[in-house]
């Protein structure tokens, strides 16, 4: 079932006029935001499908632009987030894509700040629903609701187990979890969605794991 | 976790609750929140949407220029006493208007269940209340629960998006999500709720997401009278003891096959229908410039 939560029905509370083109789209470039640590420099944004179609009409552009500068569905600042962008210099482009995706509502967003570099696919399900389905290539499926960590690491043998034994020692529940690879023997990537926020420290541990490249945390809400 | 409304309404009946309570105890088993913090989050959702109808009531204007006014003028007809419908059908339509005229000016809003349908559930309810002021908060909060939980069901099912499903996937399932909140507030059963819902969104099967230039505004704003009327019909016919032939889930298993079958043209891309006519480009170009 998608949709866990009656205030997915009755909700959100947001700056009109789309809850798909609108408020999905503020909720895909706030999570883009979570999942990048912070406001990158520059933002390429790929519209596919109905986004391409009626981005300007539906604000879809502003809205995105608005959740990667931090703002919340129901923020007015959302209105003007060009001029904002501007101001927090952010530059950002907007790319409408010929090619269609299985989901029509789709935007890829593209996040820069000095060497880092990450590729958020995001889909907006209907009422302000989002799922996140890929990052930087790695297939996945996140709603940003929970509290998860986004494992980078060596597709080696020993490598999950060590982390989920790590996450088991802080007494973290693990809910749901999922692994994803592009080439056999190189980096994958494990979702692992908690009941419970991670504390700092224990963080700090699972990054020194043998074989874990890159952690990142999303804080659910 | 109900997925059906057979699950719902079966609920109801052998816990000996309403709807709306099904409704917030499946929240609080799913979240393990608190039924106050579950009750207040509710309210905060009524207090927005009675913002917006105000407010729209009061007077806006869309950035475009294409919609804004008409539940003002709606207003005046009411207060006029010429109107030919009843006072709750006219005043339905002028707080669905109002709403999302409000929504299409980029104002403040709460989806029901979405934007572009978020005047239908409290055109409805906003109507009741003027009609009968001693409806209580807390009806009108299980009001919004009732919506909720049969939008939860079409949107598990079926779709709440009109990229996917088209309009009768927003407006229809608004509509049919206020029938059966209307009849638990009108004191009827959880099976007549089942039958107001079938009734309303069977007729609203078909119907295309064919927004002019793509702007949630024409025909968005008017289809949310619509809506609303369309509850008040469905709602009154299964108080009265009218029956759906054809159950809820199987109409929305219906709506569901519909959509998947409609053209891109007519979900939300703003390419067919309405936005394709003459008009309808010309508004476009007016506003975009020719692509």
């Amino acid at each position: 079932m998608k949709f866990k939560s009656v205030f997915d029905i009755i909700g959100p509370v947001m700056v009109g006029p789309s809850s798909s083109h609108t408020a999905g789209a503020a909720r895909i470039g706030l999570l883009a935001r979570n999942l990048f640590g912070g406001q990158p420099d520059k933002v390429d944004i790929y519209l596919y499908g109905s986004f391409r179609d009626t981005y300007q009409g539906h604000a879809t552009d502003v809205a995105l632009l608005g959740g990667i500068l931090g703002y919340d569905t129901d923020d007015e600042r959302i209105i003007n987030a060009k001029k904002e962008a501007e101001n927090n210099n952010l530059t950002y482009s907007f790319i409408e894509m010929n090619e269609e995706r299985s989901h029509p509502n789709t935007a890829v967003l593209h996040l820069y700040k000095d060497e880092e570099e990450l590729v958020i696919e995001g889909v907006s399900i209907g009422g302000g629903k989002i799922e996140l389905v890929s990052i930087n290539g790695y297939n996945i499926n996140l709603s940003g609701n929970y509290h998860a960590l986004l494992v980078f690491h060596k597709d080696e043998f020993g490598t999950i187990a060590r982390v989920t034994t790590k996450l088991g020692d802080e007494k973290l529940n693990i809910s749901q979890m999922s692994v994803s690879r592009k080439e056999k023997g190189q980096v994958a990537l494990m979702t692992v969605e908690l009941d419970d926020t991670i504390l700092p420290g224990a963080l700090d541990e699972i990054r020194a794991v043998k074989g874990v490249d890159r952690v990142i945390e999303m804080t659910g809400g | 976790m109900f997925n059906s409304i057979n699950q719902l309404t079966e609920r109801a009946l052998s816990e000996g609750i309403s709807l709306s309570e099904v409704m917030i105890r499946q929240e609080m088993e799913a979240t393990g929140h608190s039924y106050l913090d579950i009750y207040n989050l509710m309210k905060t959702n009524l207090t927005t949407m009675e913002g917006a109808v105000t407010e729209g009531i009061a007077g806006v204007n869309s950035t475009t220029g294409l919609t804004g006014m008409d539940a003002v003028k709606m207003q005046k007809y009411i207060d006029s006493g010429k109107g030919l419908s009843g006072d709750l059908n006219l005043m339905a339509i002028a707080y669905a208007v109002s709403t999302n005229e409000v929504n299409a000016a980029m104002g403040k809003i709460c989806a029901t269940p979405t934007a572009g349908s978020a005047g239908v559930v409290p055109g409805v309810l906003f109507a009741m209340v003027k009609k009968d002021p001693t409806i209580t908060e807390e009806q009108k909060i299980r009001f919004l629960f009732t919506s909720g939980a049969f939008g939860f069901v079409v949107a598990n099912n079926a779709s709440i998006s009109g990229a996917a499903g088209g309009c009768q996937a927003e407006i229809g399932s608004a509509s049919a999500m206020a029938a059966a909140a209307l009849v638990e507030l009108a004191g009827g059963t959880p099976d007549m709720s089942a039958h107001a819902f079938a009734i309303a969104m069977k007729n609203m099967l078909g119907l295309v997401c064919d927004p002019v230039a793509g702007l949630v505004e024409v025909p968005c704003v008017k289809r949310n009278a619509a809506g609303a009327t369309n509850a008040l019909t469905a709602a009154d016919m299964a108080l009265a003891g009218i029956e759906s032939r054809i159950p809820a889930d199987e109409v929305i298993e219906a709506m569901y096959k519909i959509g998947l079958t409609m053209p891109s043209a007519l979900r939300e891309t703003g390419r067919g229908g309405l936005a394709a006519t003459p008009t309808g480009e010309r508004l476009k170009a007016e506003l975009f410039g020719a692509k």
